[in-house]
């Protein structure tokens, strides 16, 4: 089996998920554009030498849909030969097309190719695409079906994790976040987003709110009461888990991922093209595994599928440098954190979701980039890059420098 | 026609009237449904017919479908495409009448329920006479079923799925103002104008294409997953429905699923799933179970089916209260709204006084509610006279005592009672704890006396447990159930027994929840299956409620009573180790298994796990919801064995109107039968293994399940009463 490296990494900064964000004018399709420009741009690639262009993307519909990856491939100015397709596992989208794209390689099916993801979430709001698990009723009753946010509660409520405890994660987040952008960790890979007239929209992730407090997170109400106790979640959560006496919940904006647009890339290709092209291999992909587990609580995933990774590739927790687990819900880390005994001083250590934002189709290619950017920087050698995956999933991936 | 007339009048309207004989109420017997379906081949053919306009000759339209029938449909062997067919016959011949070419209206006399109603909204209009007692609805769902005559796809398509789920899934009834507000009926008329109205409509507008056989209909207000509104109706809709049957009740998702799948399809279409769905709960045991318990036997059970024959009805005009507590107030608040003289009695007058604020509060609420007039509430109020003096129980015919759980006390008041109310006068006992007959060696004619056993509040709860003692008469009996008839309460008949049939029964359940608690099962765990088993409260709350320290002197009492002969249950050393060394003695004293926290919710006390430390591994929440339930429906089956129960039927109703045992399970001993009794027989045998010998098989039952009979077989209590 051949070898899948990664070349290169670019992501766009995160704007706030709403009317009054910076992204919020940008259209999907330019957004990509631009991403795949700047990917195009800097590795002073001839596209023709692309295999596939493969995005995720969470809430592929309206402007979001018919393939996004075709479309922003012809609108980046790729060559007419590159294809495109989306693909959706939620909220692992971007780190799934990477596994695809790489898995592409490595099967000698493919020599270079790019994985990535996109999300407007203020253009395409989250659950844009409706779909059978939440609505179909024979569906959602007989699986137990819950909103994300219940499940998160529900972690919180069974594994005993306190809003002090979700509360002081967060302050943790934003502080290593603040810290890295400051001291321009992520310099080398965000691309400022342009305007028709080439001016800067945005160039940092604008969701942000350094120096964030325990008291300032305190202060904010829990987000997901009503669907828990007026829409019924709560009941069903507990019906699945009767030995929980009671949903508590500790989740609220603060303490949760935000909601974002942004788009990201990473380019992958054998050894061959590598050579060919002169690009530079930054890391190898190791490995990596998707797992199903038990849908309404539906976070559980990472230690699983971390687990099933590992395993894969004949390693333990202890071989791996740096962790970076999307932070879609403080609860979630802190789960994953207790379950695989990891220390937080290996995870996420420049912050995460919670402080920088959650563009669900994007976010798995992101964490990706920030963490190859980090083992660089301390010189290290591995990591796991790991997402919660709706509908109770899990998806890992293990990278290696070369 | 037997059950139609049929009559065409100078305008070329034919008129059907309704009229099934031998029934106060038209129901969808099979000869009124082929007589509809000729009706409309009538309608459709003959061209002097220009339209037609459905009545009905009683003062109700059509009361919905033959209950008994759907009782026997569970179990009467036709496959899944036999029932189908059988679906398919009334939901088909209303689809004829709606595309029979000619314009139909419903002139909806009064009552129109179930298939009743889904006459009318297979016709092109509908106008309903504004009477009072009548009302609108599709209640299916509290018989476990659903509307299967289209319901599910006409009612959406008129007015929307939310209010349509909403109705069909709550089982509303609606009054036709508020019919004709939710769109169902097109207008509301007086009933005299009823018939013309809708002759004028077929004759003046009479459009015969439904709605939704005309072209771009779109259902209002969205349907689909492609459809915001559609999509968090279905989405939230499903949750609720969750949360609400705790997935024990078939019918209302599907309901919602008929809803769902249909509307975004062509009616005929939408008509073939909603069949399918309907078939699927004809063969789940819990419409099998609901209907035969809270319809067919409750409604014998109301009809009085345990009174004995031969002696003439009696009436309760002046009720004797003694005791205005909690229950005696309850008592005497029933009795004085019933239209009863009610004295009541307590040792002074501030104390009856204090009983009848009682009643003078829940009429307030009534009238503050706008749902009693004020010189209506008066003249109840005014039926109550408050004495502590026994000569005005002079003329009562009935007499009910509630005071202290006192042996002498109690004879006490028996004798005072009985030297001046009249010699046919019955006496009865509202104890819940103590024997009857050991009570009525007290009085000095036995066989007038018995047990009216209320539960609390009296107002809320809707059984009546009449006990008879060794020596009670007939007579007693009898005046004892016309007076629950009176109040318009369930009764269920049991013999003597310590705690009877319910509490006896109950007891088992919190017990088994205590017993648990002792061998360290998730408190968590216990309280949550309990209830999505379908019990009201859960085992550790019932007992905070009533309080352990009641629990407490209960245990001493009996053990008191029966000397050498009491066994401690297993559950009392939980209560002891709460009383005795805890201290948490119930939610009145603010601490018992929850902690009650002024402000925020109630919470199991965190100490619960250093007092039983969590087992390893915990039982999963089947095992934990086949003890709770099980033990019951055992003891149900021991009642029967010693003749405390006589009949099915009581135990049955009882369970469910008395403490609150899930009604999906159609009673405790309807459970039995639904889990198969051979199944059951063999997961108890497990138990008593494991547990102890509360799951003890009794021999009846063992033979019931080798002989296949089940309780409510013709021969099966006479096959008891010969063992």
């Amino acid at each position: 089996m051949a070898d899948a490296f990664v070349y290169d990494h670019v992501r766009t900064p995160r704007g706030r998920g709403k009317a009054s964000g910076s992204l919020h004018p940008i259209t999907p399709v330019e957004l990509t554009s631009q991403m795949l420009s700047s990917l195009r741009d800097r590795n002073e690639l001839d596209t023709s030498y692309l295999d596939d262009v493969v995005l995720g993307c969470v809430s592929p519909v309206g402007e979001q849909g018919a393939n996004i990856a075709r479309i922003s491939a012809l609108t980046a100015g790729y060559e007419q030969n590159v294809p495109g397709k989306q693909l959706n596992r939620f909220c692992a989208s971007g780190l799934e097309a990477i596994n695809t794209a790489a898995s592409q390689v490595m099967a000698g099916q493919s020599d270079l190719a790019i994985g990535g993801g996109v999300e407007c979430m203020s253009r395409v709001p989250m659950g844009s695409d409706s779909g059978a698990m939440a609505a179909d009723p024979r569906v959602a009753y007989d699986t137990y079906f819950a909103p994300q946010g219940i499940s998160a509660d529900l972690i919180a409520s069974k594994y005993g994790f306190s809003r002090d405890d979700v509360d002081g994660y967060a302050v943790e987040s934003q502080k290593r976040a603040a810290n890295a952008w400051e001291q321009g960790y992520f310099k080398n890979s965000v691309v400022p987003v342009v305007d028709r007239l080439g001016m800067t929209v945005l160039d940092h992730d604008e969701h942000m709110r350094p120096g964030t407090t325990k008291d300032d997170l305190g202060n904010l109400n829990p987000a997901f009461v009503i669907p828990g106790e007026q829409a019924g979640f709560d009941a069903v959560a507990l019906q699945r888990y009767p030995e929980v006496e009671a949903i508590h919940h500790v989740h609220t904006g603060g303490n949760s991922s935000g909601i974002v647009d942004g788009a990201a890339g990473v380019l992958i290709g054998s050894k061959d093209i590598g050579d060919a092209l002169g690009l530079k291999p930054r890391a190898r992909i190791k490995g990596f595994a998707s797992i199903g587990t038990e849908p309404t609580i539906m976070l559980t995933g990472p230690a699983p599928s971390a687990e099933k990774v590992l395993k894969r590739c004949g390693m333990t927790t202890s071989d791996i440098d740096l962790f970076e687990l999307n932070e879609a819900f403080a609860s979630v880390v802190l789960l994953f954190m207790q379950q695989l005994d990891v220390d937080h001083d290996k995870l996420n250590v420049n912050g995460g979701a919670i402080a920088m934002g959650h563009p669900l189709g994007a976010t798995g290619a992101m964490i990706f980039g920030t963490v190859l950017d980090e083992l660089e920087r301390r010189d290290q050698s591995t990591a796991l890059i790991n997402l919660c995956v709706g509908g109770g999933m899990g998806t890992a991936t293990i990278i290696e420098r070369v | 026609m037997k059950t139609i007339r049929f009559e065409v009048d100078s305008d070329g309207i034919a008129l059907l009237t309704i009229d099934v004989a031998e029934r106060s109420m038209n129901v969808l017997t099979p000869e009124l449904q082929a007589d509809l379906s000729e009706s409309i081949d009538k309608i459709s053919s003959d061209e002097a017919i220009k339209g037609a306009v459905i009545t009905s000759a009683k003062s109700s339209f059509v009361a919905g479908a033959d209950l008994m029938s759907m009782v026997n449909a569970y179990e009467d062997g036709r496959s899944a495409a036999e029932k189908y067919e059988y679906a398919r016959g009334f939901q088909q011949i209303l689809r004829r009448l709606e595309t029979c070419g000619k314009p139909v209206a419903a002139a909806i006399n009064g009552t129109a329920l179930g298939g009743g109603l889904e006459i009318c909204l297979a016709c092109h209009y509908r106008v309903a006479a504004d009477v009072p007692k009548s009302v609108l609805g599709l209640p299916e769902v509290q018989v476990g079923l659903l509307p299967g005559g289209g319901g599910t796809q006409r009612l959406p398509r008129l007015i929307g799925q939310q209010a349509a789920l909403q109705l069909m899934t709550q089982g509303t009834h609606l009054k036709p103002k508020a019919a004709l507000e939710q769109g169902i009926v097109h207008d509301v008329v007086a009933l005299d104008d009823l018939v013309p109205a809708a002759k004028r409509w077929v004759l003046e507008t009479g459009d015969p294409v439904q709605p939704w056989d005309k072209k771009g209909f779109k259902v209002p207000g969205g349907a689909g997953l492609m459809h915001p509104g559609s999509i968090q109706t279905l989405m939230v809709g499903s949750a609720l429905i969750a949360k609400e049957t705790n997935h024990n009740y078939p019918a209302p998702i599907a309901i919602m699923s008929c809803v769902y799948e249909g509307t975004v399809l062509p009616i005929d279409a939408g008509l073939d799933i909603e069949s399918k769905y309907f078939v699927t709960l004809l063969m789940d045991p819990v419409s099998r179970n609901m209907t035969r318990t809270l319809f067919i036997n409750k409604g014998a059970a109301d009809k009085l089916v345990r009174r004995p024959q031969g002696i003439d009805k009696t009436k309760v005009t002046k009720l004797g209260m003694l005791g205005a507590g909690m229950m005696g107030a309850g008592i005497a608040y029933v009795s004085a709204y019933a239209g009863m003289k009610v004295v009541l009695l307590d040792r002074d007058r501030d104390a009856a006084e204090k009983g009848k604020d009682y009643s003078r509060a829940l009429l307030q609420k009534r009238i503050d509610r706008g749902k009693m007039a004020s010189e209506k509430a008066q003249e109840i109020l005014e039926r109550i006279v408050t004495t502590d003096d026994y000569a005005e129980l002079e003329g009562c015919e009935l007499v009910i005592e509630a005071v202290f759980e006192d042996k002498g006390i109690k004879a006490d008041v028996t004798a005072k009672t009985e030297a001046v109310i009249p010699a046919d006068a019955i006496f009865a006992s509202n104890t819940s704890t103590l024997p009857i007959t050991g009570l009525a060696e007290a009085s000095k004619r036995p066989e007038q006396f018995i047990g009216i056993h209320f539960f609390s509040p009296v107002d809320k709860m809707p059984l009546v447990e009449v006990i008879l003692g060794e020596k009670t008469g007939d007579r007693a009996t009898a005046v004892a159930l016309d007076y629950i008839q009176q109040i318009r309460k369930t009764p269920i008949v049991v013999n003597d027994s310590r705690g009877f049939y319910t509490s006896r029964v109950f007891g088992t359940y919190t017990n088994e929840g205590m017993t648990m608690l002792c061998e360290g099962i998730s408190p968590a765990l216990i309280e949550n299956v309990a209830k999505q088993a379908g019990m009201a409260v859960g085992p550790l709350a019932v007992m905070d409620e009533v309080t352990l320290e009641l629990g407490y002197h209960v245990g001493k009492a009996t053990a008191a009573a029966l000397g050498d002969d009491y066994k401690p249950t297993t559950g009392s050393p939980v209560i002891e180790r709460f009383v005795e060394e805890l201290d948490r003695r119930g939610k009145r004293f603010g601490k018992g298994f929850y902690d009650y926290p002024e402000s925020g919710k109630k919470h199991l006390w965190p100490g619960l796990s250093e007092v039983y430390p969590l087992a390893d591994p915990q039982p999963s929440p089947d095992e934990v919801r086949k003890r709770l339930l099980y033990v019951q429906a055992l003891d149900t089956v021991r009642c029967l064995d010693e003749g405390v129960l006589t009949h099915p039927a009581d135990g049955d109703i009882g369970s469910i109107l008395g403490w609150g045992f899930p009604p999906y399970t159609g009673g405790t001993l309807s459970l039995i039968e639904t889990v198969g009794l051979q199944t059951f027989v063999d997961e108890c045998d497990r138990m008593a293994a494991a547990y102890g010998e509360r799951f003890a098989v009794p021999d009846s039952l063992r033979e019931q399940a080798k002989a296949g009979r089940g309780f409510y077989a013709e021969d099966s209590m006479a096959a008891r009463s010969a063992a």
